[in-house]
This record gives C-alpha cells, sequence and structure tokens, in this order.
C-alpha cells in the first residue's frame, strides 16, 4: 500500500526534528570526533527530510521550505520521540537508537515497495545506507555507555526510563526485535512493551518542547521570507 | 564535562582514495577502542568522499625516527641526485610510477 502524505510528513518532519535536535550538539558534544559524528547524522537526516518534504508539497501544496519553516506546531506529524530535547549524551544516543530502529522499519517498507513514488523510493535506497551506519553508531555508544561504569550506567538507564514513555508512535513488533537485544547487551532494563506509552502527533498534539524548537529553527526563515543563500 | 578529564588513546588514520594505491596519512582521532577509532575516522576524514578505504594504528605502535638524527639519516642523500629518476625515458604502456 502506498504511503499517504500524511504518513510520509511523519517520516519527513521525524527527519528534519531529529536533524534539529542533533544540530544543537555542535561545538557542545563530549569530544571533537563526536561532534563531526552528530553533524554529519544531522545532515544526512535533513537529506531525508527534504527529499519527502519535496514530495509532500508537490501534493499538497507550497515548497519545502515552506512546509519546514511556516507551519505551526499542530501541524507537524513527527513522532513525539524526534521534538524531545536532548539531555545529556547518553539521553541523546537512546533517543537516536529509538529513532533509528524505526527509520530502519520506515525506509525498508518504501524502498521494497513498487507502488511508491519513484522520487520516494531514491530517497529511501539512499536512506537505508545513512540509517545503517547510525544504528551502528547509536547502538555501539548505548551498549558502551550502558554497560560502562555505574555513572554511566545510571544516566543511560535513565534515559531508557525517561524515553520508553513516548515510544508508541514508532514502536512495532520489528521495532522490539530491533531494540530488545541492544539494550540487553547494554544492561538496561525496560517497563517492557505493555506498558503505557504517550502519542498524540497523529491529532497534532505536541509535547511543550516542540515550539521552541520551532521557534528558533524558523526564526530565520520567518524574519526573511524568501531569503536564498 | 566533569569528571574523568584524561585523554582517550590516539589513532593514526591512513585513508586510500578512489584511485589511489596506497594508504596515505591523513591524520589522527582519539578513540577508546579500535572499532570507534575506524568510526571517528569515517567521520572526521571521509565527510568529502575522500577514501574507499580507512586504516587506523595505535599511535604509540609508530616508531619514529629521532629528529636529532636528521643530519646522518636524511643529508646523505641529499647530492646523489642520480638515484632520482629522471634519466629514464617512462614507456608510455606505464601509467603508476
Amino acid at each position: 500500500m502506498s504511503p499517504t502524505s500524511e504518513q510520509l510528513l511523519t517520516y519527513a518532519d521525524g527527519a528534519l526534528l531529529l536533524s534539529h535536535r542533533l544540530s544543537e550538539w555542535m561545538s557542545n558534544a563530549p569530544t571533537m570526533e563526536e561532534d563531526i559524528a552528530l553533524g554529519n547524522i544531522a545532515l544526512d537526516l535533513l537529506g531525508q527530510a527534504r527529499g519527502l518534504l519535496q514530495r509532500c508539497a508537490a501534493e499538497i501544496g507550497g515548497d519545502e521550505d515552506e512546509l519546514a519553516y511556516f507551519r505551526d506546531s499542530e501541524a507537524f506529524r513527527n513522532p513525539l520521540l524526534c521534538e524531545l530535547p536532548n539531555g545529556d549524551f547518553a539521553h541523546t544516543m537512546v533517543r537516536q537508537l529509538f529513532a533509528d530502529a524505526w527509520f530502519a522499519g520506515v525506509w525498508a517498507v518504501l524502498a521494497a515497495d513498487d507502488t511508491v513514488d519513484a522520487d520516494v523510493r531514491g530517497v529511501a535506497e539512499k536512506a537505508i545506507k545513512e540509517n545503517a551506519y547510525h544504528w551502528r553508531h547509536s547502538s555501539a555508544w548505548v551498549v558502551r555507555l550502558g554497560d560502562g561504569t555505574d555513572e554511566s550506567h545510571r544516566r543511560t538507564q535513565e534515559a531508557v526510563d525517561a524515553l520508553w514513555p513516548f515510544r508508541g508512535e514508532v514502536a512495532s513488533d520489528e521495532w522490539y526485535a530491533r531494540i530488545e537485544p541492544v539494550l540487553a547487551e547494554a544492561t538496561l532494563t525496560t517497563p517492557g512493551r505493555d506498558a503505557w506509552t504517550q502519542r498524540g502527533s497523529a491529532d497534532g498534539w505536541h509535547t511543550e518542547h516542540l515550539g521552541y524548537l520551532l521557534a528558533e529553527m524558523q526564526s530565520l526563515a520567518r524574519a526573511h521570507p524568501g531569503a536564498s543563500w | 564535562m566533569s569528571g574523568n578529564t584524561s585523554q582517550w588513546p590516539l589513532w593514526e588514520v591512513f585513508l586510500r582514495s578512489r584511485n589511489g594505491l596506497h594508504h596515505q596519512h591523513v591524520g589522527s582521532v582519539h578513540a577508546v577502542d579500535a572499532e570507534m577509532a575506524v568510526a571517528n575516522a569515517r567521520d572526521v576524514y571521509t565527510r568529502r568522499g575522500e577514501g574507499v578505504s580507512i586504516w587506523v594504528v595505535p599511535s604509540n605502535a609508530i616508531v619514529a625516527s629521532d629528529p636529532s638524527d636528521k643530519d646522518e639519516l636524511f643529508e646523505p642523500a641529499l647530492d646523489k641526485i642520480y638515484r632520482h629518476p629522471t634519466f629514464y625515458e617512462i614507456p608510455d604502456g606505464v601509467a603508476n610510477i
């Protein structure tokens, strides 16, 4: 079944906002190498978002910039997970692990579905390789931190506890199957698949964090509409 | 950052470019293990398509010549221009030399 533009917008907005969150680490990551790594991942996600937003714009009107910079929070369809603040580095890596596992499923389905528009399949095929590296990066860090020192374990477990209630919009059997072995190796625990989860973005309900993110992300484009490099 | 301020081990990074014949030294990265060193080298040194293969080597595994030995090691070669291949005609069929 071909994805609706609403579904594509969910993927595009998820990638866009997660990209913005990762870009907030620039110049603040724990090491210089990690700073660049997070920037690389942010740029991959931005490219994926652009590809899908162009497709969405063709269907619902406007262009990619209008969709990114001139919609208000209730029009965003991203999973709530992708808009949550960075927290500490462990928190960012657990959020990334959850998001990477979701995107792995998203891109695989889109790339394999020949009823999907060729442009979207192209985005997905490229994204599969990018996502494989993102997953390698986030899962390695979660294991390293979770199964690391007492301090890193404590912080990573706190991140899992804080983010688990936001898995609802990205979780599936496939998602759990990806996540659970990594968390087990990292000696981290969860309240389980049946625990309560937050939802809301499908109806335009977001966390209080999205407004602040949009204010920063959109301010330049709104102050100088139509500006270009 | 609070807590442990000690540096992670340093690794030297070598890249082979798409049409390169051998790996060349491009710089160094910090990493806690070999796997992270390859990942960091990828993230830091291949962002513009510079490489298709990465080597990393612990920096402390490199044995270097002593800078104070420079004269005895390298000066004797300076006046032996006949060792440069400038006295040969290179056949047209030889692509790389």
